[in-house]
């Protein structure tokens, strides 16, 4: 077995693990992390995993996740586990589930959805199905799809 | 049953006994509408909201008001109001809604009608918001259906004309399957019902859908034929418009073939897709259907205010 650790341990921060394979960099943009994001990010793509499947794993030092953060990585990695970190020891691990409503988290797709007019509103989804991942916005009934949801991802 | 304060936004949000309820009622009010009408909104205003024009729904929520002895305040069209100004929807209905009891509102912004009982203190009743829902057209209709047949389960009702983007099809289908109701689509192939729409009446409800192109097989084996307009604007290609256009077109000619005791219904405004000699024919109910929406607003104003 290799011993060898490919992205050294944290010490503080947030591991998330068992991400599906290619998704890693969605969930960078999801938590709004680019170049000037002032904290060290370890990105590692298409690992094997223990059950023998290819996953991607994100390190985040000094970072613990919202729970909009965590609803909104659900839409696009549900299953996936989020590991919170204090000198180098797991202290909470939470794996990724899908709510039953979504509230501030996507935009409507529908233009004309009173969610996207001048108006104090917001946004919320119910989701219809997980698998594939449908929702459907508590204003105007609109379905948003696996493809919409990722445009905004 | 208690509606009191409650907002009617959608029908999906009210439940089957609270539909009965307001079916039941408005038959009461149908009664007393025919003597005049009753007292029970006395001293009550409902605020008519019509942020984009209407001639049915707006006129007969303002008939049903003063059929209930209330007052009536509003506007028919956006322009001239703060609207117009740039006021947003949410201080418009702050503002009304310390001037009524009640608001029926139409909005041609779908959520809008979601949005106004989020911010209003008063119920809002949905006169439409935008492709979205309009609950009292769906309502008036079973009421229609119902007070025609005493029943919805275990009818067929024929939908025809544009299934695929008419919201008072998708809305009356569905309430008509939590009913019991089987169903035939009638319509051309570019504007069939959508799947998703077919599939959960098949899956949640089990009643029984077929479709079919054209209408004369359809009026021999249904008991509501219920017609929609087919817009020119869904068809690039005039042509296909005009053939589409006279392959769903109720007359007299194909009603020769009907069921006894069919009924030809429309939500209104009609063009050409029922011919004007089938107005005297007893399969008319298009202008019965229009009158059904006073007893039927009646009932959910009354019921919403709490003094039915």
């Amino acid at each position: 077995m290799e011993k060898e650790l490919r992205v050294k341990k944290i010490k503080d921060g947030t591991v998330i693990d068992h991400l599906p394979a290619g998704s890693a960099l969605y969930v960078l943009r999801i938590l709004g992390i680019d170049k000037n994001y002032g904290e060290t990010v370890s990105v590692v793509m298409n690992v094997v995993s223990k059950s023998a499947k290819v996953k991607d794993v994100v390190k985040i030092e000094n970072r613990a996740l919202s729970p909009e953060e965590s609803n909104r990585l659900a839409l696009i990695a549900p299953g996936a586990t989020i590991n919170i970190i204090k000198d180098y020891e797991v202290v909470e691990k939470n794996k990724v589930t899908v709510p039953e409503e979504l509230v501030n988290t996507l935009r409507c797709a529908n233009p004309n959805c009173i969610t996207n007019q001048n108006e104090p509103v917001i946004p919320s989804f119910r989701v219809e199905s997980k698998d594939p991942m449908i929702l459907r916005c508590t204003f105007c009934g609109r379905i948003m799809d696996k493809e919409l949801i990722a445009e905004q991802a | 049953m208690d509606l009191k304060g409650q907002d009617i936004i959608s029908l999906e949000r009210l439940s089957d006994e609270e539909i009965e309820y307001i079916l039941k009622k408005a038959e009461g009010h149908e009664a007393s509408l025919r003597k005049g009408g009753s007292a029970l909104c006395k001293g009550k205003v409902l605020a008519s909201l019509f942020f984009e024009p209407s001639t049915r729904t707006r006129l007969s929520f303002e008939s049903a008001m003063h059929r209930l002895g209330g007052g009536v305040l509003g506007f028919a069209e956006a322009k001239g109001t703060s609207t117009s100004k740039g006021e947003n929807l949410a201080d418009s209905i702050r503002t009304v809604e310390s001037y009524c009891d009640v608001i029926a509102m139409r909005h041609p912004v779908e959520g809008s009608a979601k949005l106004a009982a989020q911010v209003s203190n008063v119920p809002i009743i949905n006169g439409g918001d935008g492709a979205h829902s309009h609950p009292t057209q769906t309502l008036l209709d079973l009421y229609t259906i119902r007070k025609e047949f005493g029943k919805l389960k275990g009818l067929k009702v024929a939908l025809t004309g544009d299934l695929k983007y008419g919201r008072t099809v998708h809305s009356l289908s569905k309430a008509l399957a939590r009913f019991g109701a089987d169903m035939i689509f009638a319509s051309p192939d570019e504007l069939r019902m959508p799947k998703d729409i077919t599939s959960k009446l098949q899956g949640k409800y089990g009643v029984n859908v077929e479709e079919k192109a054209g209408l004369v097989d359809v009026v021999k084996d249904v008991d509501v034929l219920y017609v929609t307009r087919i817009q020119k604007e869904r068809f690039p290609d005039p042509e296909e418009y005009e053939k589409v256009k006279g392959a769903y077109r109720v007359d007299n000619e194909l009603l020769a073939n009907a069921k006894k005791g069919m009924v030809v219904m429309h939500p209104l405004p009609r063009v050409y897709e029922i011919t004007q000699e089938v107005d005297s024919t007893p399969y008319a109910r298009y202008f019965q259907q229009a009158f059904n929406g006073v007893p039927v607003r009646m009932a959910l104003i009354a019921a919403v205010l709490g003094v039915d």
